[in-house]
Parts: C-alpha cells; sequence; structure tokens
C-alpha cells in the first residue's frame, strides 16, 4: 500500500470534495425544478399577514375559493401565514413568496419598494380605504370589575398600574398603542414636545414585560395573569373577552385613540412570476364585498364599508380616533421619529431602563 | 498525527474521510460564520463600534455572559453530584433518573421556557411561594439564570459520568489504606481525574447558555437594559431591517465566546496534563 504522505492527502480530499460538491448542486438544482413544475399546475396562493388575523382569514379563504370556484371554475389553493408584523415583513424581503401580504401598518410595506422591487412606491393607492379593506383601532383591556379603576390614557401613569405592551420595535400593534397614546398626550398637553415625552415615558416605566408580538402580550396578560391594562388592537380585546377568558376581562373604551388601518397588497413581482396576479388581485378586491366586509365585523375588525358597519354599531362603541397622517405626518415620519435607532422611543428605554439614570 | 504512519487503518480511505470531514466543516459550519464576518466587514468602523458599544448593547453582554457564567457554575457543581449518584450508587428508578437528565436536550426550548414561566410567575406553583419572601424569578435577571441552568444540565453530567464509572473505587480504598483523609482523596484523587471532562462539561453549558434564546425570551421579560439578552437584541435589530447592527453584534458574541472556549481549552489541558 502506498504511503500516505500529507499533500496526495490534500490533493486527494480536494478531489473527493469538489465531486461531493458537484454532486449536491446537481441534486439541490434537480429538487428546485420539480418544485418550479410543481407549482405552476395547480393555482395556488400564498397569503402572508400578521398575529391576530389568522381567525378572520381562515373564514375569508374558504369563502374565497368557493366564490372563485363559482366565477371560474378554477381551484384555488391560499395558504397563510401568520406571525409578529416586523418579522413577517423581513421574510417576504428575504425572498418569501408572498403572492399577497396583508400587514399591521403601511410603514412595514413600503419596504418592500425602500429596499427592493417587489412593488411600486404608489401600492397604497390601488384600493380603496389606503388600501385597507377593515380599520380597527386601540382600547385597554382590564381585568373584570376594573379594579385599579382604569378609565383613560391617564390612568396608565400611575404609580400603582401595571401595563402590558409589546415591543414597538418589532411589533405592529406595539406602534399603534405607542402613537395612539402619543397622539393622545399631544392633543392633553397642547403640544407641549416635553411634557407628551414624559406622559409616554412614564407609561412604559409601568411596563414589566416587553413582549416581541401583540399575542404574546395578550398571552401574557391573559394567561399568565401580569399586569393590569393591556393596552392591545380591538379586535384582540375582543378575542380575549369573548373566547379566552369569558367574564374575566372588560374592555375601556379611552375618549380618543387611532385609526389603525392594516393595509393589503399584492406583491407584483411574485404574482407575475408566479402567473397568479388575476386570483390574488381579486383575493384582495373581494375584501371589501358584503359578504368579506360582514366577516371582518364578525372578527372584530370595524369593516370599511359603511352600511355594512352600522349592521355592526352595537358591537363597536364610538370612539373618537385620529389618523397617523394627521398627527405624525405620515409613517415614515412616525417611523423615523420615534421607533428608529436613536428615535423617541430609545430615549425613552434609556430613561426608564438605565439605572445609572 | 500518528494515524498517518500507519500502514492499516481500520477505516479505509483517509482521504475520502478527510475531504468529506473538510467539506462537511466547510458547509455547515465555515461558511455561515464566514458570511457573517464578511457581512460584518461591509461596515466602517465607527459604524461597527457604536452598533457594539451602545449602553444597551454593553447591558445585554453583562447579562448574557453574567447569568451563562452563573448557570454553568451551578451545573458545574450539581452536575458533578448528579454523575457521582448516577454512577456510585444503586436505587429504584435509576435508569429513569438517568434518562431524565437528557431531557434538557429533547424538549424544544420554548416550551421550557413556557413551563418555567407558568411554574416561576408569581401566579405559579413555586412562584407564589417565593413570592411570599419577597423573592421574583419570572421577568427578573434571577429568571433568565434559572432558565440557562436548565438546558446546561445535561452537559457536565454526561461528560464526567464516563470517566467516573473508568475511575475504580480501589482507587479510594488505596488512598485511605495510605492514610488519606476522606477529604484528601477527594481532593487529591478523585477531582484530579475528573477536572478535564468536568471543564469539558463546563465549557459546554456555557456555551449552550450563550446561544440560547428560545427558553428565555419567555421568562425573562425582555426589558433593554434590564432583561435583555444578547440575542434577542440581535433578533429585535433584524426586524428592524438593521441586519448590519445584527451582524456586529453577532461577531462580537462570536469571538467573545471563541476567545473564552479556548481559555477553557487551555486550562482543561493544563489541567490534564498537571494530572
Amino acid at each position: 500500500m502506498e504511503k500516505t504522505t500529507p499533500t496526495n492527502i490534500w490533493k486527494k480530499s480536494k478531489l473527493t470534495a469538489a465531486i461531493i460538491l458537484g454532486g449536491a448542486i446537481l441534486a439541490s438544482t434537480m429538487t428546485f425544478s420539480a418544485t418550479v413544475q410543481a407549482q405552476s399546475e395547480s393555482l395556488q396562493i400564498l397569503n402572508v399577514s400578521y398575529d391576530p388575523t389568522r381567525e378572520l382569514y381562515r373564514e375569508y379563504n374558504d369563502w374565497f375559493s368557493n366564490y372563485w370556484q363559482e366565477q371560474t371554475g378554477e381551484t384555488v389553493t391560499i395558504r397563510q401565514s401568520h406571525g409578529g408584523a416586523g418579522s413577517q415583513a423581513r421574510a417576504v424581503l428575504d425572498g418569501l413568496e408572498a403572492d399577497v401580504v396583508t400587514l399591521a401598518l403601511a410603514y412595514d410595506i413600503d419596504q418592500f419598494h425602500e429596499r427592493s422591487d417587489l412593488i411600486p412606491a404608489d401600492w397604497q393607492s390601488r384600493l380603496p380605504n389606503n388600501s385597507s379593506p377593515y380599520t380597527s383601532t386601540i382600547v385597554l383591556l382590564v381585568r373584570d370589575g376594573n379594579p385599579k379603576n382604569i378609565q383613560d390614557w391617564d390612568d396608565l401613569v400611575r404609580n400603582d398600574v401595571e401595563v402590558i405592551t409589546p415591543n414597538p420595535k418589532t411589533s405592529g400593534g406595539a406602534r399603534w398603542n405607542y402613537l395612539a397614546a402619543w397622539g393622545y398626550a399631544l392633543d392633553k398637553f397642547d403640544g407641549d414636545e416635553q411634557k407628551v415625552f414624559e406622559f409616554v415615558r412614564d407609561i412604559y416605566k409601568n411596563v414589566p414585560v416587553l413582549d416581541s408580538g401583540a399575542r404574546g402580550a395578550t398571552n401574557t396578560f391573559v394567561q399568565r395573569g401580569i399586569g393590569d391594562v393591556l393596552l392591545a388592537w380591538e379586535n384582540e380585546a375582543f378575542l380575549a373577552t369573548e373566547q379566552l377568558g369569558q367574564g374575566e376581562f372588560e374592555i375601556v373604551v379611552p375618549s380618543v385613540s387611532i385609526l389603525a388601518e392594516p393595509p393589503v397588497t399584492v406583491i407584483d413581482k411574485n404574482v407575475d412570476a408566479h402567473g397568479t396576479r388575476e386570483v390574488s388581485t381579486a383575493y384582495l378586491e373581494q375584501l371589501y364585498s358584503d359578504e368579506a366586509q360582514r366577516l371582518a365585523g364578525k372578527h372584530y375588525y370595524r369593516p370599511s364599508n359603511e352600511t355594512i358597519a352600522a349592521e355592526f354599531a352595537d358591537q363597536f362603541p364610538e370612539v373618537e380616533r385620529f389618523t397617523v397622517d394627521e398627527v405624525f405626518e405620515g409613517w415614515t415620519n412616525a417611523q423615523e421619529t420615534h421607533f428608529n435607532d436613536g428615535g423617541r422611543f430609545d430615549d425613552i428605554l434609556e430613561q426608564v431602563g438605565n439605572p445609572t439614570n | 498525527m500518528p494515524n498517518l504512519n500507519q500502514p492499516r487503518n481500520v477505516i479505509p480511505g483517509f482521504g475520502l474521510t478527510m475531504g468529506f470531514s473538510l467539506f462537511y466543516l466547510g458547509l455547515v459550519f465555515l461558511i455561515p460564520v464566514a458570511g457573517l464576518l464578511i457581512f460584518t466587514t461591509t461596515m466602517s468602523w465607527a459604524d461597527f463600534w457604536s452598533a457594539i458599544s451602545h449602553p444597551q448593547v454593553v447591558a445585554s453582554y453583562k447579562l448574557s455572559f453574567g447569568a451563562s457564567l452563573i448557570g454553568a457554575l451551578i451545573n458545574l457543581f450539581f452536575g458533578m453530584l448528579v454523575a457521582w449518584v448516577l454512577v456510585r450508587y444503586r436505587f429504584p428508578g435509576k435508569r429513569i433518573v438517568d434518562a431524565l437528565v437528557d431531557l434538557p436536550f429533547a424538549l424544544p426550548t420554548a416550551v421550557a421556557g413556557i413551563a418555567l414561566v407558568t411554574l416561576y410567575a408569581s401566579t405559579g406553583w413555586v412562584g407564589q411561594h417565593l413570592d411570599v419572601f419577597g423573592i421574583r424569578v419570572a421577568y427578573t435577571q434571577l429568571g433568565v439564570v434559572v432558565a440557562l441552568t436548565y438546558i446546561g444540565l445535561p452537559f457536565v453530567v454526561r461528560t464526567v459520568q464516563p470517566v467516573l464509572e473508568d475511575l475504580e473505587a480501589e482507587f479510594e480504598e488505596v488512598s485511605a489504606s495510605l492514610g488519606a483523609s476522606r477529604f484528601t482523596t477527594v481532593r487529591r484523587v478523585i477531582l484530579p481525574a475528573l477536572l478535564p471532562a468536568a471543564l469539558t462539561g463546563f465549557a459546554l453549558a456555557f456555551a449552550r447558555a450563550l446561544g440560547e434564546y428560545g427558553s428565555v425570551v419567555f421568562i425573562s421579560g425582555n426589558l433593554p437594559y434590564r432583561t435583555e439578552i444578547t440575542p434577542l437584541l440581535i433578533v429585535t435589530k433584524i426586524e428592524q431591517f438593521d441586519y448590519q447592527g445584527a451582524a456586529a453584534i453577532g461577531t462580537v458574541m462570536l469571538l467573545a465566546a471563541f476567545l473564552l472556549l479556548l481559555l477553557i481549552n487551555g486550562l482543561q489541558w493544563w489541567a490534564s496534563r498537571r494530572h
């Protein structure tokens, strides 16, 4: 047997590595082309959404498959993906091949144009009502009987109140919470920025747990029993009172809150690659149909169609709602001022969290 | 490398196995790590420094390294104890206990985190009793230590156990017959033999704890500056589309962990030489 010297070991191992590498590449291309073929045979779309829409889209997808079958005779399968709005947007940006996205706020969708060429700049004007088929707002969820007597945003800065809200850096819902509080304070202190900042900072002083998403915060409040008040999407608060713990919680509607518009759009680059533009567009347009609007209302989202909204008037209390455009000059501005690194929320974290302050 | 000069090896084809090992290591380990480092080098030095030295980030290093160290130290002590009990005594249910030790490996860390927080929340079975004494575990730094201790448990046990099995009880008898006290026997005979294995276990538990994410996020409360671990901060950065900031902090973690492991390996080498 030939004596193995380091040089020919190296030669041999290089050769072997090259053969294996070649084989691996070949194998992966074969699997890849197999998946592409499978996709073109059946009509399938992927809807990437945020956390609390699970129940709504489960029902809407069934309805839409039937509708599409009746209209065109084609069978369409809708796949769903849910998670924190920020991480869902990042997944799409990183290559998750969503045909449509139904996310928590416009800023996350803007990133598909800003950081990539997935959609055009004017995406939000392609569908009615800023591409938001349903709206929501932020309410306060308290424990049964409201033991801490929490009535409005002012009560959240009290020393004896623990507030549960997720981290605005990662959660779309948390950004709405934060902006709702900020908007209220702007009005209360007549636009005195310093006082507004201190007010919102004092709310975050009372936060014992900062979850990364809205569902996580709901679980902390409902399942773990932490905190006296949960800042929540209205639909999430209804879910808690109606389903998670009936009779254990109460919804307190603050004097003023924010008009939350969770927008939807097709991802142009993906639908063109998949050949699903027609069905994806119809999927979103039908969200504005009477039936879908009723489904939205049933799942505690406020329908944008006023006639249908009137049918749910008993369910949704009147609340004065300001918009992000009115108070914060749009999402990009709000994001840059408040949530980006070095923004106002970082100042709050520093003052609240840093033991040296 | 003595293997190279042996004419016959039990596994034939050194070239093949070596080639595959290099390829495998490269594919699953070196390429991702190199990718991280290359990505970091696209940052300017000033950006890199400001990303890794922000007070919030520094606070998370302190918590991550501190809690991992404490967790690994607790496991070093109790892991050796468990290994001792499992090797030196017979008792009913010993095999079950032996199997239980591996459970933290198998259980999804998220499940572990949720279980721990359910127990230690101030309304939980354990938490409500601790609450009486004013001790809070869930949503504090103590909670982070508890989670990191839990996930690191098997390492010391599993590294020390085989060494202990090989260490005949006769050594202890010889030591005693030569007039050594029990304490001297432990200190001069048993511990030196176990030390290299125990250090390996300690290093593994420590390294595992540094990278742990799933269980900690449930029990820590995730408050910046107070209970935010570095891996969570990295995830938060990525979700804000700050890939560079995340890579920079990741690089710091990588280098720090590598240096620490190198140090522990050095200690281990020194301990086994001395023995």
